[in-house]
């Protein structure tokens, strides 16, 4: 049968592959996260300055497709920098980090937000009333709340990243998928190599998700 | 867990005995003239396949397959799909045949019956127009190269990383390909001759700088042992318009002769 030799053939591919998806995906949530909190912290500040920018920044990025935005980050800044006389270029792999850590950051900005929505107002007040200032009051008393209670999303928004990451190999990082069409391209067998990539990411998003419960479970009151 | 494995492997299992059975269950012979037969093709390899400006799917391989179908007289329905994507069509029988400026291999002749050769091909290097230091593929050492996966410019290209010490990036589509190059992450891209000259010529802003390298032929492609008769039709109605001069009016449609 043609899957199983196409396996042998293609596995260590992949394998080279599965690295660079794994670092990708892995830099890009720990920055996205990062971006996100930021975001989500200027949305709920009462300074309309920072209010907007947060707004703006989520409107951007859920308002086009991450094709676009690969290929933006990828060839249209650079160009535009080449233009105004500066010699910017990314490589592949800091163009995906970069993508999929505005990408994601939006996302989880919003996910956080409607987190820190769902603590009861009551836990907040009473945080006060206790003498902390409003910043301890969400550092001490809401977020640990707020993490907790979007947890079930931002598992969500990891495994949804973990795939995206596969549309980077369109501006040539040499991921899972990367390898995957290259192979295809000289053996033209697709159809074979196809099945062993989608069985690749749902081994690493059963990882993922096993992972994720154990943290779900740990952080139950 | 468990339960969920189990489903998995029976799932793969289906999968796997289902790919086993397509060879088997050939098709009855089709009347040549009820059939639709559905090809496939690129979405952009000008100037073989590209869509004009209102549009329309225009280009050789377009334009040859309509002179053949009216000389032999079968209805087909066109489909862009993308190299890779119109290939796979063709392998999971979505499609009946492929028309995409597909060079003649003996790795794809193991999968696909080609027609007679229609058009003789090879591939060049191109550079960014403003680029004056690479010359040869001397010059490209140490640098990064931009190929389309699976053209013969990208297996060209791996023939000679190695003697002139080159690293290669991958791209599904030649504007990206193009673009990569004009933003200075590749220095140099590999290309059908025809397409790059006729990507220059519509400004696309690379230039080249070595000779064609003398390559394979374009064909026509089946799956192995599929559609015979559309096969023959085809080969049929291209020593037709080679006779009666359609062809070549088209070759010099698209492609200047230099």
């Amino acid at each position: 049968m043609e899957l199983g030799r196409v396996f042998v053939e293609v596995n260590p591919l992949l394998f080279n592959g599965l690295w660079i998806t794994v670092e990708v995906t892995f830099l890009s949530l720990l920055l996205a996260f990062i971006l996100g909190l930021c975001s989500c912290f200027m949305g709920l500040s009462d300074k309309a300055p920072l209010q907007w920018i947060s707004k703006m920044y989520v409107w951007l990025i859920r308002g086009t497709p991450l094709l676009v935005q690969v290929f933006y980050v990828y060839f249209a800044i650079p160009q535009l920098f080449q233009f105004l006389g500066f010699d910017l270029r990314f490589t592949p792999f800091s163009a995906g980090v970069i993508t999929l850590t505005l990408n994601a950051g939006a996302y989880m900005s919003e996910i956080f937000r409607g987190a820190i929505n769902a603590v009861n107002p009551g836990q907040m007040e009473a945080a006060r009333s206790l003498g902390l200032s409003k910043w301890q009051a969400m550092r001490r008393v809401v977020l640990p709340q707020a993490l907790r209670i979007c947890l079930p999303s931002l598992v969500n928004q990891f495994i949804i990243t973990l795939k995206d990451s596969s549309l980077i190999s369109v501006i040539g990082l040499a991921d899972i998928m990367y390898q995957a069409k290259i192979y295809v391209g000289r053996s033209m067998e697709s159809f074979a190599t196809y099945t062993w990539v989608a069985l690749f990411y749902l081994v690493l998003i059963a990882v993922l998700t096993k992972l994720a419960n154990t943290v779900e479970r740990r952080t139950q009151i | 867990m468990k339960r969920m494995l189990g489903l998995l492997l029976v799932l793969l299992l289906s999968v796997g005995v289902l790919a086993g059975c397509g060879g088997g269950t050939e098709k009855a012979a089709p009347e040549a003239n009820a059939t639709v037969y559905k090809i496939a093709t690129d979405t952009t390899f000008a100037p073989f396949e590209f869509q004009n400006d209102a549009g329309k799917y225009v280009g050789v391989d377009i334009d040859i397959l309509a002179a053949i179908a009216a000389d032999q007289g079968f209805k087909y329905e066109l489909s862009p799909l993308g190299f890779n994507a119109a290939v796979a069509a063709l392998e999971s029988n979505q499609a009946d045949g492929v028309i995409a400026g597909m060079s003649i291999t003996a790795e794809r002749q193991k999968k696909y019956d080609f027609s007679a050769p229609y058009y003789d091909s090879g591939v060049v290097m191109a550079v960014s127009a403003a680029n004056d230091t690479i010359k040869s593929y001397k010059d490209l050492a140490g640098k990064k190269v931009a190929v389309k996966t699976g053209t013969e410019g990208a297996t060209f290209a791996e023939s000679i990383k190695d003697a002139n010490g080159f690293e290669l990036v991958y791209f599904d589509e030649s504007p990206m390909m193009y673009e990569d190059v004009k933003t200075g992450n590749s220095v140099a891209c590999f290309e059908d001759y025809p397409v790059m000259g006729y990507g220059i010529s519509q400004g696309n802003g690379l230039k080249m700088v070595t000779d064609m390298e003398k390559g394979s032929s374009y064909g026509f492609a089946v799956l192995k042992g599929k559609n015979q008769d559309l096969l023959k039709m085809f080969d049929a109605g291209l020593k037709n318009i080679k006779a009666n001069g359609k062809y070549q009016e088209i070759l010099d449609k698209y492609i200047s002769a230099k």
